[in-house]
């Protein structure tokens, strides 16, 4: 491997560097940068009005392997997370068997590095309680030890108030986040939408944005009290943000994500009765969108994750209520956060950067991305003007459940370095 | 002049010369129900399936007969709980019946949405008998022609509608259809039973009875679903009853005369006392008859759309 990357635009946040820049890498390694490069026998990738990033991650992916081969595998999640642009994604564990046991950790590592030689860095977030029961804590240290780089029940809450007090502060021992799937069950059971207008006018039942907030409002106390570090998972509401906001300008270790479905679509989508705008948590109200923008824009909200949920064709092809939570997301994530929040003026590139790679990087204690000669290149290379329209049967996931397809979109990734590997769009 | 759409899914969206058409239709099949020979040809050689995933008596034997009526060849179909329960899905089920070539399916189906997505993967008419908590077309229908009936007229009506609306597909599409006709739509019941931002559907909230009373020409009082909700929406039967039970005394003190609707089946000196329920203003037996002769329309001009 031998690339002479010309031409393109690096943004480099933790640098401040926004400047056009030849980057040459043989082996994997930056072996130079600088201006006018020229590398005989290295294949050259021509760069020009296109940006290079460090690699983003997207911290909350269902790969559903083990247990749910026929929805995506490791392989075809992580060469979904190579054409959507990223070089690492956390995979969550409401897998079967559940990662709640190191074996099963080690299992998915074992594979991921097998998977396209090892392009895509595969992190698992392992289970908060034994089974995502919600009743004993999985053994944290020793799926720490066997490369666990978070804990979450994620699915379902760890709802026990005293549960989630312990398992903050064993896990705060080895510094890994909590990552909270912030939802008071009993509040939200049956709902299948959130609850308001729409729900009233389509008679389903709905999923109180309250349901949300109060387990975000109690968590945030219970980190307070304990010290943990605290992740709110795909946060969908007003309330929750404001709250987030607050516990920062405490100083608390709080911190949170939003996905790109939560910013692009209200639940007004849902009057379609389309089961690809069934999610967990909800659509909500534009409200609730203007309020993620917000934290978004003033620094509340930290990360963006996709929450890539692939589930079959014939899972979705059933009635609304009946249909599973979930969306697929690793391939639309980039098109829509430029569309939606970099060109009407909500992040800068910068700053989506930020929220893609350094700041999921900085909460998961992953060691920063430096783009300096010597280093490992582990880059995003997008061309933020590309518009294209969003075609599900192109996807690389094995599952193709979006509602986004038709949908034109602005910014495409054009490749990723990672590994000594490169993968190109 | 047809009906504007293929299918019946609902009332919301629905124009009012289309409820006009139907409503009006229905008026010369109410006469057929009177005839010694209760049956006319225009359905001969159509077959329709009802598609019936959630238990109903009423509702299945009022269509049953009106495509009877109609000379139609019925094909029934009753499962309970829901398609994925039996193991084969809605899609899969529907396909199967429509390829013995039905040209038309009623479906009720637990789930709201349903027969729209059923419209998307099948071919033939398709009625709603109820999805879920979203509507049931032809219920408002026959309520509003009942409500014609006795009164003469919708326009400037005022209807209130009784007890769980948040659960209610009959509500729901009562609110839609009453609304286009021009009523005055408010409904009444307790906070844990109104949904959401209804009054962004143009209708009025009461939470006390006697609050609404004074001023209303109809009330349609919804059936109460005891196991389910007593406990959890409100606490106890005798509660609901003292507070929204349709009592003589409470329209007697109304001082006007109200007319009496009920979707049926009623749970008596619950949500309506038995004198209510049988006296003079109460038409719920008239809508039962009136069901049958609203679902002929319906299943009338949508057929001879084709």
């Amino acid at each position: 491997m031998h690339y002479l990357l010309r031409n393109g635009r690096l943004i480099d946040p933790l640098k401040r560097r926004d400047e056009e820049v030849d980057i040459h890498i043989a082996d994997g390694r930056i072996e130079r940068m600088g201006k006018g490069l020229s590398v005989p026998h290295a294949q050259v990738v021509e760069l020009k009005g296109k940006v290079v990033a460090p690699g983003f991650i997207d911290m909350h992916v269902h790969l559903r392997e083990p247990g749910f081969e026929y929805k995506e595998t490791i392989l075809t999640g992580c060469t979904a997370a190579a054409a959507g642009g990223f070089t690492a994604v956390c995979c969550m564990p409401n897998t079967n068997p559940p990662i709640d046991d190191e074996s099963v950790v080690r299992l998915i590592r074992e594979k991921a590095r097998a998977a396209l030689d090892g392009l895509v860095d595969v992190y698992p977030v392992a289970a908060v309680t034994k089974g995502r029961k919600g009743e004993h804590l999985a053994p944290l240290a020793e799926l720490a030890a066997a490369g666990a780089i978070a804990f979450s029940d994620d699915g379902e809450p760890v709802h026990d108030g005293e549960i989630l007090r312990r398992a903050l502060e064993y896990a705060s021992m080895f510094g890994r986040p909590l990552i909270q799937h912030a939802q008071d069950m009993p509040m939200t059971k049956g709902g299948a939408m959130n609850e308001g207008f729409t729900a009233t006018r389509l008679g389903i039942p709905g999923m109180p944005p309250a349901a949300e907030d109060s387990m975000v409002a109690r968590d945030i106390q219970i980190a307070k009290y304990t010290r943990g570090k605290y992740h709110v998972a795909h946060m969908s509401t007003a309330g929750a943000t404001a709250m987030v906001r607050a516990a920062k300008a405490e100083g608390l270790n709080v911190t949170c994500e939003v996905t790109p479905h939560h910013i692009a679509l209200t639940d007004d989508a849902v009057s379609s009765f389309d089961t690809n705008t069934k999610m967990n948590p909800p659509l909500r109200t534009q409200e609730d969108v203007d309020a993620l923008r917000k934290g978004l824009k003033d620094g509340t909200i930290d990360v963006i994750a996709t929450d890539h949920a692939p589930h079959s064709f014939d899972e979705k092809q059933v009635e609304f209520q009946t249909a599973p939570f979930g969306i697929v997301g690793l391939e639309t994530a980039l098109g829509l956060v430029i569309t939606e929040l970099v060109n009407k003026g909500v992040l800068t590139l910068s700053q989506m950067i930020e929220k893609m790679s350094t700041n999921p990087r900085r909460i998961l204690g992953l060691p920063e991305i430096r783009i300096e000669e010597g280093q490992n290149a582990n880059l995003t290379i997008f061309d933020p003007d590309a518009e294209w329209i969003v075609d599900t049967g192109a996807f690389k996931s094995r599952s193709k459940n979006s509602p986004f397809g038709g949908r034109p979109l602005t910014g495409k990734p054009v490749g990723i370095v990672n590994n000594g590997e490169a993968y190109w769009v | 002049m047809p009906l504007k759409s293929k299918h019946l899914l609902g009332l919301d969206g629905v124009s009012r010369e289309d409820i006009q058409l139907i409503l009006d239709t229905a008026v010369s099949f109410r006469e057929v129900l009177e005839r010694p020979i209760k049956k006319v040809p225009p359905l001969q050689g159509k077959t329709i399936a009802n598609m019936f995933f959630e238990n109903s008596t009423r509702t299945r034997l009022s269509f049953e007969l009106a495509e009877r009526r109609l000379s139609a060849d019925v094909l029934g179909f009753q499962a309970t709980g829901s398609s994925v329960s039996k193991g084969e899905t809605l899609k899969d089920t529907a396909r199967n019946i429509e390829a013995m070539k039905v040209d038309m399916v009623v479906m009720r189906h637990s789930a709201a949405g349903a027969p729209h997505y059923l419209v998307q993967v099948i071919d033939a008419n398709v009625i709603n008998a109820g999805d879920g908590g979203h509507e049931h077309p032809t219920q408002a229908l026959l309520d509003m022609y009942t409500i014609r009936e006795k009164i003469g007229r919708l326009e400037g009506l005022h209807v209130c509608i009784v007890g769980d609306i948040a659960h209610s597909r009959v509500a729901r599409s009562n609110i839609y259809g009453l609304k286009t006709m021009g009523a005055r739509v408010s409904v009444c019941g307790p906070s844990t039973m109104i949904p959401r931002d209804i009054e962004r559907l143009g209708v009025d909230v009461y939470h006390h009875i006697d609050d609404v009373l004074p001023t209303v020409d109809a009330l349609n009082v919804l059936r109460i679903q005891m196991e389910r909700d007593a406990g959890r929406l409100f606490p106890t039967l005798r509660e609901y009853h003292n507070f929204y039970g349709i009592t003589r005394q409470r329209l007697e003190k109304a001082g006007r005369t109200i007319t009496i609707l009920h979707p049926g089946p009623i749970n008596r000196d619950v949500e309506i006392s038995a004198d209510v329920a049988d006296s003079e203003h109460s038409v719920i037996l008239q809508q039962v008859l009136n069901g049958v002769a609203v679902r002929m329309a319906v299943l009338y001009l949508l057929s001879s759309r084709n």
